[in-house]
């Protein structure tokens, strides 16, 4: 298939275009609303509520016999809240710290989760109900009902995130502070959490109970890297989550038999590699060149250092030239020391005045001596008074 | 006549797993003056700061600020929290932070406008990063943390300041800066009530002095009671700098 035929068949193809809306508005929301668990250093908070929405789904179906998408995710939503009630609830009254209330609740919610999934599979209904895909996802499943669900509780949670969102934004910044001011920090609290639980349990046909938190967090990560700006960064993670989501629903409906959730999490997984490398400022390599130049840039101050000490054996003369090997004997810090002279001479501070001699301008003099005044004045006492 | 209380505790106790952290604590702090809390480490300072405004809670005992429970005087109450509580790499800016102080009088879901952005501006003028505006958090040194957390609260114009470690690891400018802004409110008649680690600077920039160890030893001017007895009775008889303080007597 051409590239053009794809995006043809995209636009035109009922199903095609309503489950790459579905998933991209599922993307987008995960992605805005993670950024706050990121933030709030809460990451592993939806995978804990992602993976006990599963024994919600499985319940569901055997008290109600039925598989349409509302009923699973109310189940799916309570189990999650519950899971994140007890996480809470575990942290707030033992010792134990959050990160293990939360692999505890995860595991043990996912594993009697597989159980009821187990005993749910022998219902005759159960085939049909395809209740597997919860595990990784198949957004291929999704209905236009699904994803008018989806539009519909994700634009709520969008609008309620707008409305609150100073009030999000503080208290994520400075609790105790909100707190000074009269915010309800435990109301609050509740509220995104009931906000990122909607965003998960509606993802969880699409994406699956495995993944879910993928969409979560590679967004807000990768969005990071880019920005200062709390609202840029959510901004830009839900452009990369639903681009995430729609991707990842458009190849794993094309590629029969591939559950969306990992296709999903690769793409955003790309994001965040790409982000953590080439962002500036926070990026890999924008720091290793940073790096390099500070070296660079020491090593030739370095050497016009020691061209200033050789130009003051020669008092009058400041342009009596040196040869690079006496440079290369003085010189403490190993190599590169034609290099920082042509850096030098880029700069106007030394020229090569003999072929292999070099000697400092009257520029390069003045700046060793104000640089040598500064290392003087650094290292003196302070003045008195 | 003396002046009205702006915080008034009586027998105070607040406790973490059993374990008192302050304990029957009576303490009134006077309208318009400059009050410093010390006390060793773990003396409960902090939690002090934090049972006026309702962050810890409370064990027994009353707090009374500007003679209203918490929750109904809070409009008139700016918090300066621990530097180190927050998070500097949060994706924010200098101004952003500041603009914070707004919230409380704003309310619900309302954003701030221009009238307090140029409160906010001219807060940063005060401690002297007018130019640093636009600046990402994280790329302010401590002291620059310091005044961005104080001009936040200066925006609050608020009657009673409670700060936490104003001083705690800052430069001599960001300390000069700060010791004329908590003139500037002493001034205006308002409160301050600042935790404070360094003795030797209490009776240069403070008026009154609370010495707490769990309980409170003594409080009251600093000339009455900021004596080497006392700091001795509060300190454990462990008060390095004391000598020096009793050798320059009064400065």
């Amino acid at each position: 298939m051409s590239p053009s035929e794809f995006v043809g068949l995209v636009l035109t193809d009922y199903t095609i275009r309503t489950v790459s809306i579905g998933s991209a508005a599922l993307g987008a929301v995960a992605g805005a609303l993670g950024c706050f668990a990121l933030l709030r250093r809460q990451s592993l908070l939806g995978d804990a509520i992602s993976h006990a929405a599963l024994p919600g789904i499985g319940l569901a179906f055997l008290l109600t016999g039925n598989r349409a998408m509302p009923i699973l995710v109310l189940g799916a939503a309570l189990a999650g809240w519950l899971g994140t009630l007890f996480v809470l609830g575990i942290v707030r009254n033992s010792r134990i710290p959050e990160d293990a209330a939360l692999g505890i609740v995860l595991s043990v919610f996912f594993g009697f989760g597989l159980v009821v999934l187990t005993i749910a599979q022998r219902r005759p209904t159960a085939a049909q109900a395809g209740l597997e895909t919860f595990l990784f996802g198949q957004a291929a499943t999704l209905l236009e009902r699904d994803v008018a669900l989806i539009v519909v509780v994700g634009a709520s949670a969008v609008l309620v995130l707008a409305l609150l969102w100073k009030e999000f934004k503080l208290l994520t910044f400075d609790r105790e502070f909100g707190v000074s001011i009269g915010l309800s920090a435990t109301r609050l609290d509740l509220l995104l959490t009931g906000l990122l639980v909607a965003a998960i349990v509606l993802g969880l046909q699409a994406v699956g109970v495995v993944l879910m938190s993928a969409l979560i967090v590679a967004p807000a990560a990768a969005a990071r890297q880019w920005t200062n700006s709390l609202s840029v960064m959510v901004g830009l993670a839900g452009v990369l989550g639903a681009i995430a989501g729609a991707g990842g629903a458009l190849l794993s409906s094309f590629a029969s038999g591939i559950p969306t959730g990992p296709t999903i999490v690769l793409i955003a997984t790309g994001a965040v590699v790409f982000s953590l490398l080439a962002a500036p400022e926070r990026g890999l390599a924008s720091r290793l060149v940073r790096d390099a130049r500070t070296r660079r840039r020491v090593r030739a101050d370095g050497v016009l250092a020691d061209l200033y000490a050789l130009a003051c054996q020669h008092p009058g003369r400041t342009g009596h030239p040196h040869p690079v090997a006496v440079l290369k004997a003085m010189h403490s810090t190993n190599g590169g020391v034609e290099r920082s002279l042509r850096r030098l001479e880029a700069d106007g501070w030394a020229r090569e005045a003999r072929p292999g001699e070099w000697s400092l301008t009257t520029a390069g003099a003045a700046r060793a001596r104000e640089g040598f005044r500064a290392e003087f004045e650094a290292d003196a006492p302070p003045a008195a008074g | 006549m003396s002046a009205p209380a702006v915080v008034e505790i009586d027998d105070l106790t607040v406790a973490y797993r059993q374990q008192p952290v302050l304990w029957d604590i009576d303490l009134t702090v006077r309208a318009g003056a400059l009050t410093a809390v010390v006390g060793p480490n773990g003396a409960g300072k902090t939690t002090l700061i934090k049972s006026i405004i309702g962050l810890v809670p409370v064990a027994a005992g009353r707090v009374r600020v500007l003679g209203r429970r918490y929750r109904e005087a809070r409009r008139d109450v700016a918090y300066v929290p621990q530097r180190g509580s927050v998070d500097w790499d949060f994706p924010t800016s200098v101004i952003d932070v500041v603009l914070m102080g707004s919230y409380g009088a704003l309310g619900w879901v309302r954003r701030p406008g221009a009238r307090e952005r140029a409160a906010a501006l001219e807060a940063l003028e005060k401690v002297g990063l007018e130019a640093f505006r636009d600046r990402q958090i994280s790329q302010l040194s401590g002291g620059q943390q310091q005044r961005v957390f104080l001009a936040r609260a200066l925006i609050q114009n608020a009657r009673l300041y409670l700060m936490d470690e104003p001083f705690q690891g800052v430069d001599a400018r960001t300390e000069r800066a700060i010791v004329d802004v908590l003139k500037e409110i002493r001034t205006q008649g308002r409160t301050v009530v600042a935790v404070h680690h360094a003795l030797q600077s209490v009776p240069e920039y403070f008026d009154d002095v609370v010495l707490l160890n769990v309980r409170k030893v003594a409080s009251g001017s600093v000339e009455d009671v900021f004596t080497e007895e006392n700091l001795r009775a509060t300190y454990g008889g462990r008060v390095p700098f004391l000598q020096a303080v009793a050798g320059q007597g009064e400065p």
